[in-house]
């Protein structure tokens, strides 16, 4: 005999009684990890979307609007390029790329066409569309990571061979050009190209994207800043912020840091996911109130009358010589016991659940995420553990004379 | 070894107060076959808790070898109860859920012997009781007579110096009541204080001393002259 079997063989002889808590306590936990594992999982998943869409923030002179930008990519209007600098030595977290662009309408050939300046590493790890020119397979960073941009503002770290050919190879002379472009004036690869009294070579032609890109030629920013004779000026920067970072204000903040220019999200995509997170954390925490309440509610209940039912059996233990703390352990000891089985078993069957309807109920492939069995346990537990906390209190409080009937 | 000086034990019932025992004084040596006999309600089950320091008095004082049983803290006559005084009771209070065994391992539970010799004391004590091959049935399982054999198990397993118990043989036939009577008379004989609440004339004439008690009031006397009134 010891005090684990005392309780283990107690918990089995009225182990109907304790079904109803034990419910409450299991389905409890399982909604919650399967809200938990399916929500991060979406999360993971527009963040992907919003990668694979480049930009989601977009820095604009306050005189330009965003139906501007997506037109034409051009406004009259800009700023100095020490924003790119600002935005780049603060410590905001969430920036995962910056793509300072100047773009400045020329003719070649006679066609007319926007040239576009930009800082190579930049533009295309935001371009993940441009992949299939072969050439520009840049990883994405990671979310939450500041940005940066080695070619204006860090010394050159080693880098790999497509890396390098990106960022270090479109010299002053190379230039990039859209499908459009290439089309209408007859470009290819390797081709010369004059714009603004200057003769580029053609690195690569960039495959069809079905955008205002398709009809931009890009070469790089120091160039058309000094073929334009603008100076030291862009006119947008477009960021990959981090999705979370952007619902915790990443916006108001660069708004903060940069108050003379216009900080914009793409904001329908953003929305959406805002919402659909602040949906899925209102719905977890209205889940955790209903798991304290109805599951704490429910083990408290069920301990104060297992406590009166068994006030015989504790006044004989005491009356054999059993101390208070004793009592006391005899109790808690089941309510960890139960909070343990319900954590587990809520942590499996919510994570059946959620791997199982995740892919139907929001689209996206959903894996166990072993982190949450940890946070399943600690969450039970706790609420079974502070439930049982004074009913055994007042069982070990109780008075021995129970046990005689007479008294 | 067991004595009781001056005590008096008032419950409030609803508005009024009730005594349930009023200045006790008994004395009682290592040893001795006590019987306590009384109408219902005469104070016998509250001075048997109090005897065994389950039951604080409002006035007055109890002594087990010298010691203040109630100067003590409750833990420390829990402890002094595991060691020294051993309970049966009229309803037997076995745990429903144990067998027979762990029943009688309960009392080596708490004073914390392993659980291997818990397992060969309580099979020891439960032969000599006669219930060698009871040994894995549940209370619901045994016959009542059967149930008391293992409560009287149980009150052996921490070798007590004193028994105390009430009601002994309430609930049992006539030759059950007599087989546990004579149990307790071979426990007197190994040297063990015995003191037993009973309604049973047979049973209060078989200890050596009896107390009376009427009304909350003790009065001592020999067990023939007090049994005398329930023939």
């Amino acid at each position: 005999m010891h005090l684990r079997k005392l309780v283990w063989r107690e918990i089995f002889e009225r182990k109907n009684q304790l079904a109803t808590s034990f419910l409450a306590i299991f389905l409890g936990i399982t909604a919650i990890v399967a809200i938990k594992n399916i929500t991060f999982y979406s999360e993971k998943a527009v963040a992907r979307e919003l990668d694979a869409l480049g930009a989601n923030i977009l820095v604009l002179p306050k005189s330009a609007t965003v139906q501007d930008y997506y037109s034409a990519d051009m406004q009259d209007d800009e700023f100095p390029e020490e924003y790119v600098t600002m935005l780049t030595m603060s410590d905001l977290q969430g920036l995962d790329n910056l793509s300072p662009k100047l773009s400045v309408p020329i003719e070649i050939r006679g066609r007319k066409v926007t040239l576009t300046g930009i800082l190579p590493k930049s533009e295309f790890q935001v371009k993940g569309m441009w992949e299939g020119a072969g050439i520009f397979s840049l990883p994405a960073e990671g979310c939450g990571n500041t940005a940066e941009v080695p070619d204006a503002f860090k010394p050159p770290v080693e880098e790999t061979l497509v890396r390098k050919r990106v960022i270090d190879d479109l010299g002053d002379n190379e230039a990039l050009v859209g499908a459009d472009v290439a089309a209408l004036i007859g470009v290819q690869d390797g081709d010369d190209i004059e714009a603004l009294g200057e003769t580029f070579i053609v690195t690569a032609v960039l495959p069809q994207t079905g955008t205002v890109d398709d009809s931009r030629m890009f070469v790089h920013l120091h160039a058309v800043q000094r073929l334009s004779g603008k100076g030291p000026v862009i006119n947008a920067i477009e960021i990959v912020g981090c999705c979370q970072a952007i619902s915790a204000g990443l916006v108001q903040k660069i708004n903060k840091l940069l108050p003379d220019a216009k900080v914009v999200t793409v904001t329908q995509v953003v929305d959406t996911q805002i919402k659909t997170n602040h949906m899925m954390a209102s719905l977890s925490t209205v889940f955790l109130v209903i798991i304290v309440l109805v599951g704490g509610a429910s083990i408290a209940n069920y301990m104060y009358a297992n406590v009166f039912e068994r006030r015989r059996e504790i006044g004989t233990l005491m009356a054999l010589g059993a101390g208070s703390s004793l009592i006391l352990q005899m109790f808690l000891l089941k309510g960890l016991l139960l909070g343990l089985v319900g954590g587990i078993g809520g942590y499996i069957l919510g994570t059946v659940f959620a791997v199982t309807f995740g892919p139907r109920l929001a689209g996206i492939a959903v894996m166990p995420m072993p982190v949450l069995v940890l946070w399943a346990v600690g969450l039970s537990v706790g609420i079974a553990l502070v439930a049982s906390c004074l009913p055994a209190r007042n069982a070990a409080r109780l008075d021995p004379c129970a046990t005689f009937q007479e008294v | 070894m067991l004595r009781m000086e001056g005590v008096s034990k008032s419950y409030n019932h609803r508005t009024s107060a009730v005594t349930a025992l009023r200045d006790a004084n008994v004395r009682m040596n290592r040893g001795d076959y006590v019987s306590i006999v009384g109408p219902s309600g005469s104070g016998k089950s509250t001075l048997l808790l109090m005897l065994g320091g389950m039951l604080s008095p409002t006035h007055g004082r109890v002594f087990v070898d010298g010691a203040s049983l109630y100067d003590m803290t409750p833990n420390e006559r829990a402890a002094f109860r595991k060691k020294n005084i051993g309970f049966v009771f009229q309803t037997f209070n076995l745990v429903p859920y144990l067998t027979a065994v762990e029943n009688v391992q309960i009392p080596l539970f708490l004073a914390g012997k392993d659980e291997a010799v818990q397992r060969v004391c309580a099979t020891e004590l439960l032969e000599r009781v006669g219930l060698g091959d009871r040994l894995d049935h549940k209370p619901s399982e045994l016959s009542v007579g059967q149930q008391q054999r293992v409560a009287l198990a149980r009150v052996l397993a921490n070798d007590p110096a004193v028994i105390l118990a009430d009601e002994p043989t309430g609930n049992l036939d006539p030759e059950t009541g007599r087989q546990v009577i004579d149990f307790f008379d071979e426990l007197n004989e190994e040297g063990r204080t015995i003191v037993m609440v009973t309604h049973d004339p047979s049973a209060a004439e078989r200890a050596r001393t009896t107390l009376r008690l009427v009304e909350g009031t003790v009065l001592n006397g020999k067990a023939e002259s007090i049994c005398a009134g329930y023939a």
